[in-house]
């Protein structure tokens, strides 16, 4: 049942193949069996999932199923979840249980009957590139097991590859959902800024932050995208525009198509092995009518920097409410409030969580703000101007998502430069807000390859239909590895 | 003023935090009623839940270019929520959200009255600099824990404008007349109820000293939540002395925050703010920029109130009242109306009108320490008296009685004086022949006092009316009284 | 721009975090790496740049002044670590 699409599911729960109930107790044997190595999962809620999917099954029977209902989901442990611990894998909420539901949640769970599988790990706080800084330990990449399987959703990926959820949601703050996807052969797509609610996603840099879905096809990214996004009033970021159907936009033909290659996607640092795959993914694209166009993106290697002032300066704010007081870690035995906060602060955060809150206090402060904060602010437009300009000349800007497929666990670890060049081609949409995309192109020695496309803003509809057309083409996107077939 | 004001110049602005009067929050739909059980008004935006977000209430922007409107300042039409950040218990994000660089309103002015040489008032003007939005804080309870504070977010998130003026203040009686006049200008906005005991309307005192001719200014100290006028004035007062003591004696003014302790009239250097100096402000990335366009302040600026001057100016012109009586008058918006209430009403003089207004009924409600919205006197009531003077049923003297009578509520009801006036007997006396008859009575049983009166002792005339008054309880038309008496006294 | 651990112990006192002693050499390198990656962008040319603060050009939208939240002060409590009486406790706050 695992490798069925979720148009598939859909189909055979309608026609009363499966239940609800057994597709989800299928899953939920598959994780008890396969979790113990993989870590993907931070939080199985077993029978909450069962009762959920015998009401999915009953409304299935009513017929006033959406058609989502019943097919299961794995949340990214970012997401808060009424009444289910919700720990963006921190210490410091390792004994949160959230008193409310984000409005994805609402919208995949309750409005479209989907079924919640549990909570993935994650980069503590969703900082990180490899899923190593999180409080749970890191999580294995299904292809091979003594590689990370990238970060931050590392448990949504680990997850969805190993057929231990049909998909699963994801938060894209730097590249944190298409850099996994890329390193675990999924399709990942962060749409534009603005399109997914925020509500209730745990913070870490608010004017970059995206909720999004990783999944094992651009079909079926479709359909858990078309179910999550749309206007929230509680999000004052969140756009009021009608959402287009995703769903339907997939099969339209991609002849005449402009892509774009931005010449400095593919210079030094990419891979020569991933360029190899990459090259050839866009030969099939021409063979499918695309034309492919030279561009540049000339401010791209600024993107790092400027994300590196911009994430932690918002990170450093946002979380600046965990002190201990009304919820989280609260460290014992403390005599002032000092003491609380510098404590429980202290103890309740990892390394990299600190470190990016150190740089972003130290970016704001005064003294600093104009020559880091207002200035990479500056640049970001810049970045912006880039893509403002090239979506005149091209329909679609396509690249690699990561410089190298999957590296082994804690080779980066003590390094933490190297480990934020990791996002080095993902950086860019977050800071533009554009959407962008990560879908499997290949494997290099058995490790999948992921190809990134970005599009202008509100063309989701357009990515998917690309990363569809191409996965009609290819079989990349179908494969599993063999360890959990 | 104990300081020697021949060397020394004194420099304040005023910062007034002044809660807006919203249902909910500036964030969110939590109320925001005072005196709730702690923390039941305290939403996951307010506790600052992982995961939550704000948006702007309406009402707040509405009445923030409401107040920008009213001191003649400059709109922004585009504006930007920021985050001011220290960490403190009652500020559950760690964070206060705010306006720094870009705020709602700039560029405003207050006008007060001074006192200008020999006892002379003149105008001074007061800068404000900028009115923005935030939210405020929760609160801190110190009584009841041993080592221990308890925190209640309900004021956390109640919508606020913090008002900031020019140092342009002088002395501590300028501070409080400025902040008299802003406090008044608030209420009559309906922007706030400017309740000083709950909190409403705060004032933080930044002051500093320096020598006179000097032309930069002396280092500051901002003293903090000055809940009352008399407060204010005290806390500025010592705050005055004591750096002029420190820099006498040699020594230099800190910048630093500094609390006022109302039991001993001192002020003291807050531990909780010491290294408060560096909020790394930054635009909120959970706001949008707010934009106020023309079309939007027009429509605010048509609801906006006859404002505190102009309506004093208005009451000299049209009720043709001394500028005093219209500044009393004036003085609330309830006050206003009832005055206008009392006028449209009855029909009588309007000075008249107002001597009832501020002698009278002010000082009775004075006395039992009663708003003009609690009088036991209602405007149609005390309209219904000062018809029955105009059409003299009853005299000015008798009126007094009445009015006594409507507060004690002995009657109520718009007709109230008129029941008092029937169930005591006081319709006043005008049939001559009856005051002619009670005149010659008098004059009958005291010869004496009438042949001393003839003989030129004028002082008399008194006796005859005291006697008069008496044998009518009061009741004898007293201008009829006097001319018959004069008549019939001559002989 | 490199950090000392003078430095860092600032910014962790600004942050409130407590660091132990021998964690603060190794922050105050990484965190000097850190700044020499991002010190990049002091050699763009942003000379008439307006800063951008947002990825899409929009304004503030605005809710209505309703009262829509109820009182939810027992679930909310039931995470804290530390409440009496309705008040959320903390050691003595001094003003």
């Amino acid at each position: 049942m695992h490798t069925l699409s979720i148009k598939e599911m859909s189909e055979g729960l309608r026609a009363k193949k499966f239940s609800s109930r057994e597709l989800t107790a299928h899953y939920l044997a598959r994780i008890e069996r396969h979790d113990g190595t993989l870590n993907s999962y931070i939080t199985v809620t077993a029978e909450r999932a069962l009762k959920h999917a015998e009401a999915a099954d009953a409304r299935l029977a009513r017929g006033d199923a959406h058609a989502l209902t019943g097919i299961p989901l794995a949340q990214k442990d970012i997401f808060c979840t009424l009444g289910v611990k919700t720990s963006c894998a921190s210490k410091m909420l390792d004994s949160f249980i959230a008193p409310y539901d984000a409005t994805i949640v609402q919208k995949l769970h309750h409005d479209a009957g989907m079924v919640m599988l549990g909570k993935c790990n994650m980069d503590e706080f969703a900082m990180g590139s490899s899923n190593e800084t999180s409080f749970y330990g890191p999580v294995k990449n299904p292809w091979d097991t003594t590689r990370v399987p990238g970060g931050s959703s590392g448990g949504s990926v680990a997850a969805v590859a190993a057929g231990l959820a049909p998909a699963a949601t994801a938060s894209d703050t730097g590249g944190s959902i298409r850099q996994p996807a890329a390193l675990c052969g999924l399709t990942g797509i962060k749409p534009t800024y603005g399109r997914v609610s925020r509500y209730g996603m745990i913070a870490f840099a608010s004017s970059l932050d995206q909720a999004g879905v990783v999944a094992r096809s651009a079909e079926d990214a479709a359909h858990v995208l078309q179910a999550m996004s749309g206007f929230d009033p509680l999000d004052s970021t969140s756009i009021e525009r009608p959402v287009d159907d995703l769903v339907a936009g997939l099969g339209a033909s991609i002849k005449g198509l402009k892509i774009g290659l931005p010449k400095e996607y593919f210079a030094e640092g990419l891979a020569a092995s991933s360029r190899e795959k990459i090259d050839a993914a866009i030969g099939t694209l021409q063979s499918l009518g695309a034309e492919i166009v030279e561009i540049s993106l000339p401010n791209s290697p600024l993107s790092v920097p400027t994300y590196y002032v911009v994430a932690p300066a918002e990170a450093s704010s946002n979380l600046a409410r965990f002190d201990g007081v009304r919820y989280g870690h609260r460290a014992e035995g403390v005599k002032t409030l000092e003491e609380l906060y510098k404590r429980s602060r202290g103890e309740g955060f990892g390394a990299e969580v600190q470190r990016r809150i150190m740089i972003g206090t130290y970016v704001l402060s005064h003294g600093y703000y104009d020559a880091y904060y207002l200035q990479a602010q500056k640049v970001r437009k810049l970045i912006y101007e880039d893509f403002k300009r090239a979506f005149e000349r091209v329909d679609l800007v396509l690249g690699p998502t990561a410089t190298d497929v999957a590296f082994g666990l804690g080779s980066k670890t003590d390094d933490p430069v190297a480990m934020y060049l990791n996002d080095i081609y993902t950086i860019a949409a977050n800071l533009a807000g554009i959407p962008a995309m990560s879908l499997n192109c290949g494997f290099v020695e058995g490790l999948p390859v992921g190809l990134q496309l970005m599009g202008n803003y509100f063309s989701e509809a357009k990515l998917l239909n690309v990363a569809h057309q191409f996965q009609q083409a290819t079989d990349f996107h179908k494969q599993m590895p063999k360890a959990y077939v | 003023m104990a300081y020697d004001s021949s060397t020394w110049e004194v420099v304040i602005g005023l910062e007034v935090h002044c809660q807006l009067l919203t249902q909910s929050k500036i964030f969110s739909g939590a109320a925001t009623a005072y005196g709730a059980a702690p923390n039941t008004q305290a939403d996951p935006v307010t506790l600052g839940l992982p995961g939550v977000l704000p948006v702007l209430n309406r009402k707040v922007l509405e009445y923030a270019v409401k107040f920008g409107l009213a001191v003649d300042a400059k709109i922004a039409p585009r504006c930007v929520f920021a985050r001011k950040h220290y960490f403190y218990p009652d500020l559950p994000k760690g964070y206060q959200i705010s306006q720094y660089e870009l705020p709602i309103v700039f560029e405003g002015h207050l006008d007060i009255e001074v006192d200008g040489a020999n006892g002379s008032k003149t105008v001074k003007r007061i800068g404000i600099t900028r009115a923005h939005m935030e939210e405020d804080a929760g609160k801190s309870l110190h009584e009841g824990y041993v080592g221990q504070s308890g925190i209640d977010l309900n004021r956390a998130g109640t919508p606020l404008i913090e008002i900031v003026s020019e140092p342009d203040i002088r002395s501590a009686a300028e501070a409080v007349a400025y902040l008299k006049k802003l406090h008044q200008l608030v209420v009559y906005l309906g922007i706030c109820d400017g309740n000083m005991q709950e909190g409403s309307f705060r004032c933080d005192a930044n002051v500093s000293v320096r020598k006179r001719g000097e032309t930069k200014f002396g280092t500051r100290t901002e003293t903090k939540n000055v809940n009352s006028f008399r407060y204010v004035e005290k806390a500025i007062e010592y705050e005055i002395e004591r750096q002029i003591d420190v820099i006498e004696s040699g020594g230099k003014i800190v910048q630093e925050t500094r609390l006022f302790n109302p039991d001993t009239g001192e002020t003291r250097s807050m531990r909780s703010k010491e290294d408060a100096n560096d909020y790394r402000y930054f635009p909120d990335p959970d706001l949008l920029p707010v934009v106020v366009t023309n079309e939007d302040v027009e429509r605010i600026r048509a609801t906006m109130p006859e404002l505190p001057e102009a309506k004093r100016a208005r009451f000299v012109e049209q009720y043709k009242l001394p500028a005093y009586d219209a500044g009393v008058l004036t003085g609330e918006q309830a006050l206003a109306d009832y005055y206008e209430a009392v006028v449209a009403t009855s029909k009588a003089d309007a000075k008249t009108c107002a001597n009832w207004v501020i002698t009278d009924l002010l000082g009775a409600l004075n006395k039992l320490g009663k708003g003009i919205e609690d009088s036991p006197v209602t405007a149609p009531m005390l309209s219904g008296l000062v018809v029955r003077i105009a059409d003299k049923t009853i005299s000015g003297k008798i009126a007094k009685d009445v009015f006594e009578a409507m507060l004690a509520g002995e009657a109520t009801g718009d007709d109230a004086a008129d029941q008092i006036i029937k169930a005591k007997g006081l319709v006043q006396i005008t049939d001559e022949s009856a005051i002619v008859a009670a005149i010659d009575d008098i004059m009958a049983k005291n010869p004496q006092q009438v042949t001393d009166y003839r003989a030129g002792k004028d002082k008399l005339f008194g006796f005859f009316v005291g006697q008069a008054m008496k044998a009518t309880q009061g009741k004898a038309n007293p201008e009829a009284l006097n001319r018959l008496l004069k008549e019939k006294l001559a002989g | 721009m490199s950090l000392s651990p003078e430095n860092v112990k600032q910014v962790a006192h600004l942050a409130r975090l407590e660091l132990p002693a021998e964690k603060i050499g190794p922050y105050a390198q990484q965190l000097s790496n850190i700044l020499d990656l991002v010190g990049q962008l002091s050699g763009a040319d942003t000379a008439g740049v307006e800063p951008m603060a947002h990825p899409l050009d929009m304004q503030q939208r605005l809710r209505p002044d309703a009262v829509t939240e109820p009182d939810r002060r027992e679930a909310f409590q039931a995470i804290a670590p530390e409440v009496d009486n309705g008040l959320y406790l903390v050691p003595k706050v001094i003003e």
